[in-house]
């Protein structure tokens, strides 16, 4: 059952504290720093950015750009992760699926900051009127809700405590990410080419797992 | 034997290669920076086509308003120019550096007793050249103060001698790859064309520009000539102008063809009516991570221009 997550790896006892290191271990260790430090530089760029005056004449316009940006990127990075288990079987890969999910939601939370304080200055009318009145403003806002209900959820003990119902809720991740998609293209007013590579990377990050269910599916019936 | 002879050309005075080879260029874009201004030594710009050239005899005008300009770095390099690169940034001016300004000429046509096609400079020849320091308030709900430098389109539009059957006035940008690259994509459909009830284009606010400043126009922001109507959204002040057309019946600008839900012919500057995206009732005043102003309705031009809209709807006039 191939999905954001998938049984063999999320039912896996937690690691006990104190075992030796091998080298495989090792080596996911430091994958796991390269991805914290990767993730984290955009944020950091930006923080540079602000102290040497180099976020363009709109700084609010161009930070919610990057992060509405990283976050998706974030988001597509976690949905790699069992791809690229299932097609190199380096199984160790799993470990960096929750800590990319959660910069996801990192930046997401940063991106709906940039809308409360740089595009509404905390005019909460503004705000109603924009979720309301606005499908792709209510479609980023449902997309960040399931994120933030994944991140709630991400826990090992809420792996333990919800048991199987944890990977159907899980499995939302995929609505998150066609909601993200969708969001920025209806945002972009003419040159549709970026948000139309964001699709097409999902629909290559989701197409493999629906080709993996009908295959199995096949194997089964055969 | 040692033969002493000075060279007869010192080497500083040998042009460098790369140099020479760009004499054309050169000229073009030194010529272009005198366009209209007559005369006035130029400080290089050294990466750009069009270097920084004062222009000689500038006017100031009543119409201006007394707030203060924004900085002219910003200015120069946050807007949106689709013929060079996507979205509002620097993306135009870093794309614009080889833009060459000549040859450049504009043809008047249509609907006129007196139609022609005229070399920029001798287009602009007639006019005396004013600042008219003006709000410009971006469809994207920012906004600049900045001091153009140009002249009245009513005397361009006196001067063609309009039939009775001029209504309307279109505008063309130039379409070309080698000079636009971005015209190569699909972004819009080019070339971008814009339009202006007469009674709009006759408006002693209505100008083209040429400058700002008190210097020629860079590329980024529209160079050689562009419109500028200050009580309208950013995007109807079409750049890069090479025709106007006098016309009878209402023309199909180009964000209408894109969009016709969002963006009107009018695109007057209105805080009541929204864009279907986002309120049009604040802006940012440029430099602002923030909303710092309230919008006002035709861009604080409502006392000079509001009879032109008498008894017309807004909300469905946008």
């Amino acid at each position: 059952m191939p999905g954001w997550t998938s049984a063999a790896t999320s039912e896996r006892p937690p690691a006990v504290a104190g075992r030796p290191k091998t080298p495989a271990g090792k080596r996911i260790t430091l994958v796991k720093v390269l991805v914290w430090v990767a993730a984290l530089t955009p944020a950091a760029a930006l923080v540079r950015g602000f102290y040497t005056n180099n976020l363009t004449a709109n700084p609010g316009d161009y930070i919610t750009d990057q992060t509405g940006t990283w976050m998706l990127a974030c988001l597509f990075a976690s949905l790699a992760v069992t791809p690229i288990r299932r097609l190199t079987g380096w199984n160790e890969v799993i470990k960096l699926r929750r800590p990319l999910g959660l910069f996801a939601f990192f930046y997401g939370v940063l991106h709906l900051l940039t809308w409360i304080v740089f595009v509404h200055y905390f005019e909460v009318s503004f705000m109603v009127e924009d979720v309301v009145k606005r499908p792709y403003i209510t479609i980023g806002m449902a997309a960040l809700l399931i994120l933030f209900t994944l991140t709630l959820t991400s826990s090992r003990y809420a792996v333990r405590k919800l048991g199987r119902r944890w990977q159907s809720l899980h499995r939302l991740v995929y609505v998150a990410a066609v909601a993200g998609v969708l969001h920025f293209w209806l945002l972009v007013r003419a040159d549709t080419s970026e948000p139309v590579r964001w699709a097409l990377g999902l629909s290559v990050l989701l197409g493999l797992r629906v080709w993996w269910a009908w295959r199995k599916r096949r194997s089964l019936q055969s | 034997m040692l033969i002493k002879q000075a060279p007869s050309i010192r080497s500083s005075e040998i042009t460098p290669k790369n140099l020479y080879l760009r004499r054309r260029e050169f000229i073009q874009g030194s010529t272009a920076a005198l366009v209209g201004a007559g005369l006035g030594g130029w400080a290089a710009d050294a990466e750009a086509q069009i270097p920084r050239t004062k222009l000689a005899n500038v006017k100031k005008s009543p119409l201006s308003t007394t707030e203060a300009p924004s900085e002219y770095d910003y200015v120069t390099s946050y807007n949106n120019f689709y013929e060079f690169a996507p979205g509002a940034g620097d993306g135009p001016k870093n794309a614009s550096k080889n833009f060459k300004p000549t040859p450049w000429s504009i043809s008047i046509e249509g609907e006129v007793a007196k139609p022609g096609k005229y070399q920029l400079e001798d287009f602009i020849k007639p006019y005396a050249l004013e600042e008219r320091i003006y709000r410009f308030r971006c469809v994207e709900a920012w906004s600049f103060v900045i001091p153009w430098v140009g002249f009245p389109l009513s005397d361009v539009i006196k001067r063609a001698e309009p039939t009775g059957k001029a209504k309307f006035v279109e505008f063309t940008t130039l379409h070309d790859v080698g000079r636009f690259p971005a015209q190569r994509g699909q972004s819009l459909d080019w070339p971008y064309v814009e339009g202006l009830r007469l009674d709009e284009a006759m408006h002693p606010l209505s100008i083209f520009v040429v400058g700002l400043y008190g210097e020629v126009l860079p590329a980024q922001n529209g160079a050689p000539i562009r419109l500028m109507v200050p009580w309208k959204y950013g995007f109807k002040n079409i750049k890069s102008i090479v025709k106007m057309r006098f016309v009878e019946s209402q023309p199909l600008n180009t964000w209408q063809k894109m969009a016709r839900n969002e963006y009107g012919f009018y695109a007057n500057v209105n805080p009541t009516v929204d864009h279907p995206r986002w309120s049009q009732a604040r802006e940012r005043r440029l430099p602002s991570f923030v909303p710092n102003r309230r919008t006002e309705m035709f861009n604080g031009y409502a006392d000079q221009v509001q009879s032109l809209y008498a008894g017309m709807d807004l909300r469905r006039n946008f």
